[in-house]
């Protein structure tokens, strides 16, 4: 791996953190309305992924999407402001958290209906083929979601038709306050793949470059026409599932016990080993982000909300606007 | 005795109750053991009586429907009113259409507990509709919409006693209001609409959430001089047509109150039924105030505008006084 490729994944890795560790605390100061689920603890994921993708791939992302957005390429600026429900914000503040989108980039939104992403991301994949283009689809989806039967039907659907897709599970052990084991028949949701007829991986999903390298390989096989591939990612989630979450449902233990292992470190760890970056360089690197950060934040604050009136657009494309 | 609880603790002490007289209650749901508020639900009936399930709607609703015509009674718990639509198929071809289909010999005693229903909370679209109409325009199912928690533990004790298939919606802003529930067990049959004010000059339909809005609307208007009655359904299926005539003979006005989208909801409804069976009581147009036709979008002055309130109430009523 190059030593561009490591810089930029780390350099993402902390933005995806700066800019999580202000939502939380601007929703916690009522500065955001909605509702909010951030990605603290498996920005490794997130980046590892989308850093094996070209700019023009697609993804198709979840409730808990900051991070997918950030990964692929997605501007602070305008999430910012989509997320105090501006204007100037990805959606015009119609959206919000759960449907941040930006189909330029191949973002093809976060989505408040759990794995509802999954079939998509094989629509995606489809056009992909059928316009003669060798993009590459990637779903990002929680171990929660493996239960509905949009996976099911949209893994079964891509295998048949051998698409260029890659089911990319995030599971990290927790479907809102239910724990993996209790709603999950099989230990290991890689084991699922079987089913499908497809290869099923697992990756430690707090090592980024093990994300990068496993991820690298589906593209690779889904690019030359091999069909889907399904990717587990074992992570944890460090915050609440949803900003303001008391957490009943797991003892704080736990939480500590896995913020041992975090991704961010692991890596600045990796790159100082490996001489590709120096303790200082790393700094500069999260300094400069948390600048960036903070400057969406201020972009935010200075962006206008819409006129009420804007809520009557966007419905249709024909008249742009619903006559009652 | 009375005391004051929440509308949240008012379901839960219907479900408790029922649960102790009848061992073929049970409850299934996402994360229903770790609920937002405590319950003693898990601690008295155990996890095989209070069932976490995977994030699996169609098997949530289809499953109850199972378990319902070989003797159970579920409670099958829906988060949020949006990912009904994630069960479509279970609820509207087969457990609305079970008893009909064969002839009358089943019976699907499910109730489809929508923990959370409606807006005003900057959710966005997928996390904040209403789609209440959808399920009265559906044959076999009850459509049951509390707006007290008085109301709300009654009707779900009816509902679970019901031998039909009844959607129970708790809008999401009311489950910590808090209201008078006596100590001594009692129900509220299902199509029995109550006048929650008198007054002698329109006739203000309301339900949910946005009752109280009509509530405060009322009494805004009766500043002005204007006499409002408000009247709370309870159950859109059955539909306490008789309480609404009633009501509409003596005040000869009437306006309808609901929070989803205007076209094709329940005020369409209930204006067509009033247009076409008390047409002679009625001398002025029926409004409806309803949520614009849109999807709910997230920004607050933009939800704001699309979603009815008591401001709006009051300008449809002296439009037609
Ligand atoms: C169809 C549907 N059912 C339920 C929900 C409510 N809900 C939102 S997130 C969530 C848990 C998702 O768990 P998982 O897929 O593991 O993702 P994670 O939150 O852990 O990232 C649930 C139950 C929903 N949004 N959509
Ligand atoms: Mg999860």
């Amino acid at each position: 791996m190059d030593k561009e490729i490591m810089t930029g994944m780390y350099r993402n890795m902390c933005k995806i953190r700066r800019f999580e560790e202000k939502v939380s605390e601007l929703f916690a100061a009522g500065r955001i309305p909605g509702f909010v689920h951030v990605y603290i603890g498996e920005e490794a994921v997130a980046v590892g992924a989308c850093s094996a993708l070209m700019k023009n791939d697609y993804i198709t992302s979840t409730h808990r999407g900051h991070g997918h957005c950030i990964a692929k390429g997605g501007d602070l600026k305008s999430m910012m402001a989509e997320l105090f429900g501006r204007r100037t914000g990805y959606c015009k503040g119609k959206g919000g958290s759960m449907h941040i989108a930006d189909i330029d980039l191949g973002i093809l939104g976060a989505n408040g209906i759990v794995a509802a992403g999954i079939p998509i991301a094989v629509g995606a994949a489809l056009s992909a083929k059928l316009r003669g283009s060798d993009q590459v689809a990637l779903s990002f989806f929680g171990d929660g979601a493996s239960n509905r039967s949009t996976f099911h039907e949209g893994i079964n659907l891509a295998a048949v038709w051998k698409l260029p897709v890659i089911f990319l599970c995030e599971n990290n052990l927790y479907a809102q306050t239910t724990p993996a084991w209790a709603e999950t028949a099989v230990e290991d949701i890689a084991d699922r793949a079987v089913a499908y007829s497809i290869p099923g991986k697992i990756v430690d999903g707090n090592d980024v470059v093990a994300v990068y390298e496993t991820v690298e390989e589906a593209v690779k096989r889904a690019r030359e026409g091999g069909g889907p591939t399904l990717i587990e990612c074992k992570t944890y989630r460090w915050r609440g599932h949803w900003e303001g979450d008391p957490q009943r449902y797991r003892d704080q233990g736990e939480v500590e016990e896995w913020m041992k292992k975090c991704p961010i470190q692991r890596f600045a760890i990796h790159l100082m080993k490996k001489g590709i970056h120096t303790e200082e360089e790393l700094k500069e690197i999260d300094d400069a982000v948390k600048n960036e950060v903070d400057e969406a934040i201020q972009f935010a604050e200075k962006s206008p909300l819409p006129d009420p009136e804007e809520a009557l657009e966007d419905i249709y494309a024909s008249t742009g606007r619903q006559v009652t | 005795m009375d005391r004051e609880i929440t509308f949240g603790d008012a379901v839960i002490e219907a479900l408790q109750e029922e649960m102790r007289r009848d061992p073929s209650v049970y409850l299934a749901g996402e994360c229903i053991q770790v609920s937002y508020d405590r319950s003693p639900l898990l601690e008295e009936f155990g996890p095989e009586r209070v069932r976490d399930t995977p994030i699996s709607e169609t098997a949530i609703i289809a499953s109850s429907l199972g378990a319902a015509v070989t003797g159970m009674r579920p409670v099958a718990h829906i988060m949020f009113t949006d990912f009904l639509c994630c069960c479509m198929d279970e609820i509207v071809n087969q457990v609305a259409k079970i008893r009909y289909m064969f002839g009358g010999k089943a019976n699907p005693h499910l109730v489809i507990r929508v923990q959370s229903a409606g807006g005003g909370r900057s959710a966005a679209a997928q996390h904040a509709q209403s789609l209440e109409s959808w399920f009265i325009h559906v044959p076999g199912l009850r459509v049951v919409f509390p707006s007290t928690p008085y109301d709300a533990k009654g009707l779900m004790k009816t509902a679970i006693r019901s031998d039909d298939p009844v959607m129970f919606f708790e809008h999401n802003q009311l489950r910590r209001i808090k209201g008078l529930v006596p100590e001594e067990e009692y129900t509220i049959p299902l199509g029995d609409a109550d006048l929650k004010r008198e007054g002698k000059d329109v006739t203000v339909f309301a339900y949910g959430y946005l009752l109280h809005a009509a509530l405060s609307a009322a009494e805004s208007l009766k500043k002005e001089g204007v006499d409002v009655e408000v009247i709370d359904p309870r159950t859109l299926s059955p539909l306490d047509k008789d309480a609404i005539f009633k009501s509409v003979k003596k005040t000869g006005r009437l306006v309808t109150v609901e929070e989803g989208a205007k076209t094709g909801g329940v005020g369409a409804e209930i204006s067509a039924l009033v247009a076409d069976e008390v047409f002679d009581y009625i001398d002025a147009p029926i409004k409806r105030v309803a949520a614009l036709n849109t999807p709910l979008p997230m920004s607050p002055p933009l939800e704001k505008f699309v979603l009815p309130n008591e401001s709006k109430i009051i300008e449809a009523v002296k439009t037609i006084v």
